[in-house]
């Protein structure tokens, strides 16, 4: 390329800025390999019992035997029943700091507030489900319950990507609404909310997996060790009841159940990383497609 | 109507703007100014960046109130009425239309940029909607360029179009006085001379408010400009006195012939 | 201002009498429209400041089952400062927390000696070295080792990690310091890798251009220019690296061994505060004692991670005042 002859002090930067990209890009991969190796690693131990049975059959055997259907299906109705929860009130909570609140003192402890929120360790937060919802208000251990312990617990994760996407709809388009005489609610409803779908939606799946993937809140509110159903039936619990957690029963088979076959837990941990990873990237995906078709 | 604005026994002015202060914190934007406006005259407001000529656009429709810590004192009335005392607002900013400096397509389709004002006040009938919009388009002088695309988006117009759009917008409820700020900044010159024939058309209807920095635009069109300086009028009368040798103050003839701003 | 301020305020109480009527012609929202919308700002203005009730909740409730041990029984000196921790014990119940406190230190600690060279590094990396489509792998990759579940971390502690430190240290034990400190390090590291990278982004790239150009190496102007520069964000980053390490519950529970033990090395097996209450709420009848205790850890890890969330906001504040 260069047209000078190479002086030993330019070669001498040459091999530094190749060492500090090497050092760097070590450190890097080292970040790297282990989501790959773990993802591979996983997948080979849990070969041998994945198949749909597994997915649809119940533990069976003193959870040696069977497949994971209860824990899949309760995991299902905590994360439905959680998001319909967080979700309302991440997205109208993000609406009322991006929108209506004004730069005052009450606004920062809000804010604070939803940092710790995000930062409150989740065993904390299931001693305040069981201290709140299971005994104070008397729900008692169930769907229910766990899924408001989680629904508290995600609730950040939903109002910071909410809020974000708001704030990333231009000003000009909120000013151009007020001046021909539109409320704020109309502005919001008619520009702000369509134009902020994308990261909504994205916080919408973050909370899916993080919710998912939650063992301690879950475990004093409504997660319960062992519970067959009728194989097949989705609509088998009540919110009511009780029910198993795909994540609780990954730390019951490794933990609390002895002779199980070698596969069991590594399936179960599979279908557990898969779903979480799958719905991540789901998340990633939509970003990315929506980032492309920007409508201005 | 239009022989109104120079009959001798001069009817109620449509804007009335006494005593005016704005504050933004403890910032003085604007010091205490008065004019009037009356019905059916164009009226420029010149004067260099930063004199708060925009500033005095958003306090006559009230949405200063969206800027945070900004405050208003002395009395703006429109039609004698005392804005401040507006019980709703909303209607108060549909009576004034209001062209921002930039063009803003919302990221909605040509025909609901238009259609957004009057549903937002309670129009629903699509029949009456679509017939407003073409109105209104038409009066933007935009029709044609694309009654064959409405339901495109907006925001992908090229930048003359989208400025004619943010005009059929602020047409769109009917309003009796028509604010622009600067509407020729992001648009070429012959964008600019058309949208200038549609304002002489306007004026017909309403009473147009006309915030520029070019004084030559301020001239072509106006029949009596303010010029705003610092936040203060430094004069206020007929295009023939301000833009003559002799104004009533120096400094407005030095402005106007460009050796001083 | 005087009297005749005009006031400038929110316009929701406008709207119950929203009559909008253009001069020609008259539309009309439907009266029960705008009637909704006032009701529905003020669901928003509700859930705006849900996340203060819910904060003052968790410690209300929290506070409230653990309340009767901590005015009553609890001796606090001798329950933060004594490492005999027999809650169940027939003939002498004692409740000391040091060992487990030292537990969750020397994990954290060990943690963060991991994560934070090769976070900041790997910020350094994605942020100085990479760009377009290996910025963006990169950054995916990150975004997906952030998502993993702790439980699964757990796991891969139990059927990864501990054979592969027994056979690697020659340890009798896998489930230990070491093991649970790398688990929580891969787990803190995308967020300070993000925050990391934040900040450096921060720098204004004329800083960098100045040092190049004034003859410094890659080397130098990372030392020298990037990381004084950015170190308020990389503070920041490992603050609440700590937070998530200290308040990390289902990892460390599988991974550490949990036996109640002041370790003298990194491979002795300890047990933390946070995997205390998760392994002993279970059995702890409702309202006895031990039930109470463990609420009484639960205060004390809200309250640790408090002090550090703030502390890391209040950085982050700063960073962005500047």
């Amino acid at each position: 390329m260069t047209t000078f002859a190479e002086t030993p002090f330019v070669r001498a930067r040459k091999r530094n800025e190749l060492f500090a990209k090497l050092v760097f890009g070590a450190m890097a991969a080292l970040l790297v390999t282990p989501l790959l190796s773990i993802v591979a690693y996983l997948v080979i131990q849990g070969a041998p019992l994945l198949s749909l049975d597994f997915l649809v059959s119940n533990p069976s055997n003193g959870m040696r035997a069977g497949g994971i259907w209860s824990a899949l299906l309760g995991t299902i109705y905590l994360v439905t029943l959680s998001l319909l929860i967080a979700a309302p009130i991440g997205v109208l909570a993000a609406v009322y700091l991006n929108e209506y609140a004004e730069d005052n003192w009450f606004t920062r402890v809000i804010n604070l507030a939803v940092v710790n929120l995000a930062g409150v360790p989740s065993i904390v937060h299931a001693l305040f489900g069981l201290g709140a919802f299971v005994l104070a208000a008397g729900i008692g251990r169930s769907v229910l319950a766990a899924s408001l312990t989680l629904s508290i617990m995600t609730l950040p994760v939903i109002i910071a990507s909410t809020k974000e996407a708001l704030s990333s709809v231009p000003r000009a388009f909120r000013e151009a609404c007020w001046n021909v005489g539109a409320t704020r609610w109309q502005t919001i409803r008619g520009i702000v909310l369509p134009n902020s779908v994308s990261g909504i939606l994205t916080g919408v799946i973050l909370q899916v997996s993080r919710s998912a993937g939650e063992t301690a809140p879950v475990m004093f509110t409504g997660a319960i060790f062992f519970r067959p159903i009728p194989e097949g039936d989705p609509f088998a619990y009540s919110i009511f009841d009780q029910c198993m957690a795909l994540s609780m029963h990954l730390f019951s088979v490794t933990t609390q159940v002895n002779g199980a076959p070698p596969a069991l837990p590594y399936a179960t941990a599979v279908v557990l990383l898969g779903t979480v990873l799958a719905v991540n990237a789901t998340a990633i995906g939509l970003r990315v497609y929506l980032r492309s078709r920007k409508k201005w | 109507m239009v022989s109104g604005l120079v009959s001798a026994s001069a009817p109620p002015p449509k804007i009335e703007v006494s005593g005016l202060e704005l504050y933004y914190g403890k910032k003085r934007a604007i010091h205490g100014i008065s004019f009037e406006v009356k019905a059916h005259e164009i009226f420029a407001v010149i004067g260099p960046a930063q004199s708060g000529k925009s500033s005095l656009l958003r306090c006559l429709n009230r949405t200063i109130e969206f800027v945070p810590g900004a405050q208003i004192r002395g009395k703006i009335a429109v039609d004698g009425q005392d804005t401040a005392r507006v019980k709703n607002v909303f209607e108060l900013r549909r009576r004034i239309g209001m062209v921002a400096p930039l063009p803003v397509g919302l990221p909605l389709s040509i025909h609901d940029n238009v259609a957004f004002a009057p549903r937002a006040a309670g129009l629903r009938d699509p029949k009456k909607l679509e017939e407003l919009v073409e109105r209104c388009l038409r009066q933007a002088a935009l029709w044609d360029e694309v009654k064959d695309r409405l339901h495109s988006l907006g925001t992908k117009l090229s930048g003359g179009q989208q400025q004619r759009l943010t005009i059929a917008r602020a047409l769109s409820h009917r309003p009796e006085i028509l604010c622009l700020d600067e509407f020729s900044i992001a648009i070429d010159p012959v964008t600019t001379m058309r949208i200038e024939d549609v304002l002489k058309e306007l004026r017909r209807e309403m009473t147009i408010v006309l915030v520029t920095n070019l004084v030559q635009q301020a001239r072509r069109l106006a029949d009596r400009t303010l010029f705003l300086w610092n936040g203060e009028v430094v004069e206020c009368d007929r295009n023939d006195v301000i833009f003559s040798e002799k104004p009533g103050n120096r400094k407005t003839y030095e402005y106007v012939n460009g050796t001083f701003g | 201002m005087e009297e005749d301020a005009i006031k400038v305020s929110p316009t929701s109480t406008e709207l119950a009498e929203a009559t909008p009527s253009g001069p020609e012609p008259p539309w009309r929202r439907r009266p029960l429209e705008a009637y909704a919308e006032l009701a529905l700002e003020w669901l928003i203005r509700l859930c705006g400041v849900s996340a203060i009730l819910f904060v003052f909740g968790i410690f209300f409730f929290v506070f409230r089952e653990g309340a009767g041990m901590l005015f009553g029984k609890l001796d606090l000196l001798r329950f933060l400062f004594t490492k005999e921790w027999y809650p169940t014990s027939l003939s002498n119940v004692r409740y000391g927390v040091l060992a487990l406190i030292i537990g969750t230190g020397s994990v954290t600690v060990l943690a963060m000696a991991i994560a934070v060279p090769f976070g900041l590094g790997a910020a350094i990396f994605v942020s100085e070295f990479c760009s377009g489509r290996v910025k963006e792998t990169l950054k995916i990759v990150i975004e997906l080792l952030a998502a993993i579940p702790s439980v699964v971390w757990g796991f891969i502690g139990i059927s990864v990690m501990n054979p592969l430190i027994q056979e690697l240290f020659d340890a009798s034990i896998g489930l230990n310091v070491l093991n649970g400190a790398l688990l929580l390090a891969l787990m803190s590291v995308p967020i300070m890798v993000s925050i990391g990278e934040d900040a450096l982004k921060a720098v204004p790239d004329s800083h960098r251009e100045a040092a190049l150009a004034l003859g410094s190496t890659r080397w130098q102007t990372i030392y020298r220019v990037l990381l004084p520069s950015a170190k308020n964000g990389l503070l920041a980053a490992v603050l609440l690296g700590v937070g998530r390490a200290v308040g990390e519950t289902m990892a460390v529970l599988m991974a550490t061994g949990h036996s109640l033990n002041i370790p003298r090395s990194v491979l002795d097996p300890v047990r933390t505060l946070t995997a205390t209450i998760a392994a002993e709420l279970g059995e702890a009848s409702v309202g006895s004692d031990h039930y109470q205790v463990l609420f009484v850890i639960g205060i004390l890890l809200f309250t640790i991670t408090f002090f550090v969330n703030l502390a890391a906001d209040l950085v982050v504040k700063g960073i962005k005042k500047q």
